[in-house]
């Protein structure tokens, strides 16, 4: 049989899923294992021992020197500023990505300047965010917000002019004006495709965030791991990397599961 | 005066010329088939009508005004696909249709505004036969039934013109027969004046009033686009026999070879 049509079953899927995870841990814990038998405080490659030790200390200890819980404090401040980020941003896209799928007139206009502003490496224009910002949290939400808001314009404006042209004719004959067009027609069948472009532009709203954090910050996830990183600390560092994707992981589901639940004709094919 | 009135009507885009030289008088409540080959301009002449495309040359005249340039909700239109909302269950994809007419800002109803409305819904979809999938998304109905319900959208309007393009072309053969007997059911209730555009000349011989046959009168064999259709046939149907029927037929076919060569 070709292998284009060999299928894997149920349980032997979930398995080969599996199996790359557990090869990674295999083979970390045997180099780990290697490298503190020779000398058992070794930095590079903590055991899950020290990993344990140190995410209890992080997670569960009062920090001596303020003591706040840093690992929940670094995950409230990241949290804080991804969501306030991404929903500007979000928000940002619904309007302008509407607008400009929408209006030709409109579109004329604007759609220029939004594709030049996606292709502004956004790292690049750090410096000056901090400059005009200043170094608190503003800065850090602008970040994620130039990010990623002018490719989801770009993704929602996409997404309007993909909708037939039958319908848009089709409510036109039914009286409708611009204003219920967008309201009644557009709006509502880019919603759903509008959570589809956040949960994509999650991963770069996660790389602006920690490298935001990493250059300045007092808190947060991305200045904790880039703190620590002077003293070698792996046993800190690896567990933060483990949770900030887990994180990721959750947001995205949740995101996946609200689509499904609040537009149930868009997942089940209706579109 | 006649309800539309088309003179000297010419629609090229560049070098390419679609229609022709196009006369048409049309009566108020009648229905005409629309038939031909493909590019031979029905459907850009249906568009025209709908205010999608406006003609190069001559007149388009609705009741001895100029046509509005963009669609109204005088003119409905069922198109082959795409033409109901998927975001909209039936039901709702009925009741839009009134939203939007009686509040251009909010575009939804509520109350007793929203009650007296669902009953005329909900009496139009009797009248399709949809009354029991009232709740069911258009995803989950059939090429048939989805069609019924872009019928059922149009009509709820009252449009003085209904324009039908190919909205039975996807169907299996013994659906569109029941869609037929239903188009004609609902011509003879409403009156209104119907436009279909049709592949299958057969449909076209027995539905409605009138058949219009666009087709090339003038062919260049070098130069397949320099000449534009008309309408070669303007029958009205009773009064066509088999031979004509085979004349047409092997004329729309003959047309069909030079257009795809």
């Amino acid at each position: 049989m070709r292998m284009i049509n060999r299928h894997p079953g149920r349980v032997s899927a979930t398995l080969l899923g599996l199996l790359p995870f557990l090869l990674i841990m295999l083979i970390y814990s045997l180099a780990s294992q290697e490298r503190l038998a020779e000398n058992p405080n070794d930095k590079l490659l903590p055991g899950l021992e020290q990993m344990t030790a140190a995410v209890d200390r992080m997670a569960f200890q009062e920090d001596r020197r303020s003591g706040d819980y840093l690992m929940w404090q670094d995950t409230t401040a990241s949290l804080q500023r991804l969501g306030i980020g991404v929903t500007i941003a979000a928000s940002l896209a619904l309007v302008i990505g509407i607008l400009n799928g929408a209006l030709p007139l409109i579109r004329a206009n604007l759609a220029p300047l939004v594709s030049a502003l996606s292709m502004v490496p956004p790292l690049a224009i750090l410096p000056i965010l901090f400059i005009v910002f200043g170094l608190g949290e503003l800065s850090k939400v602008m970040l994620i917000v130039i990010g990623t808001a002018p490719i989801m314009m770009r993704d929602v404006a996409q997404r309007v002019r993909e909708l037939p042209g039958e319908q848009l004719i089709k409510i036109q004959t039914l009286g409708a004006n611009t204003w219920q067009v967008i309201t009644r027609m557009v709006l509502p069948q880019v919603l759903p495709r509008l959570i589809d472009s956040v949960r994509l532009s999650l991963g770069p709203a996660w790389l602006f965030l920690i490298a935001a954090e990493a250059i300045a910050s007092t808190e947060g996830l991305g200045y904790r791991i880039f703190l620590v990183r002077r003293y070698l600390a792996m046993d800190v560092i690896l567990p933060y990397v483990i949770w900030i994707t887990i994180l990721a992981i959750v947001i995205d589901q949740c995101l996946r599961l609200a689509n499904r639940r609040l537009f149930p004709w868009y997942n089940a094919g209706g579109h | 005066m006649s309800f539309i009135t088309v003179n000297n009507l010419w629609k090229e885009y560049g070098d390419l010329v679609v229609l022709e030289n196009l006369n048409l008088s049309v009566k108020q409540g009648e229905f005409c088939t629309l038939v031909g080959a493909s590019g031979c301009g029905k459907s850009t002449f249906l568009k025209m009508l709908l205010g999608q495309e406006t003609p190069s040359r001559g007149q388009l005249l609705l009741e001895g005004e100029a046509f509005p340039g963009e669609p109204d909700r005088n003119r409905g239109i069922v198109f082959q696909r795409y033409s109901v909302f998927p975001h909209l269950t039936v039901r709702q994809n009925v009741l839009m249709a009134l939203e939007l007419e009686q509040k251009p800002w909010l575009g939804k109803l509520f109350g007793r505004a929203r009650r007296s409305a669902l009953e005329k819904v909900d009496a139009m979809l009797t009248s399709v036969g949809l009354e029991a999938s009232a709740n069911k998304w258009p995803h989950e109905l059939s090429g048939g039934m989805q069609q019924r319900l872009a019928i059922a959208q149009s009509l709820i309007m009252r449009p003085r013109v209904l324009l039908l393009d190919e909205p039975f072309g996807a169907l299996d053969p013994g659906i569109r027969k029941d869609m037929h007997d239903l188009l004609l059911k609902l011509w003879r209730e409403t009156g209104t004046t119907i436009f279909m555009v049709t592949h299958d000349l057969k449909e076209g011989f027995y539905l409605g009033t009138r058949l219009l046959v666009f087709d090339k009168v003038r062919r260049d064999p070098h130069d397949p686009e320099a000449f534009g259709a008309t309408i070669t046939y303007d029958l009205p149907i009773g009064q066509a026999d088999s031979k004509l029927f085979e004349d047409i037929n092997e004329s729309v076919a003959e047309t069909a070879r030079h257009q795809a060569a």
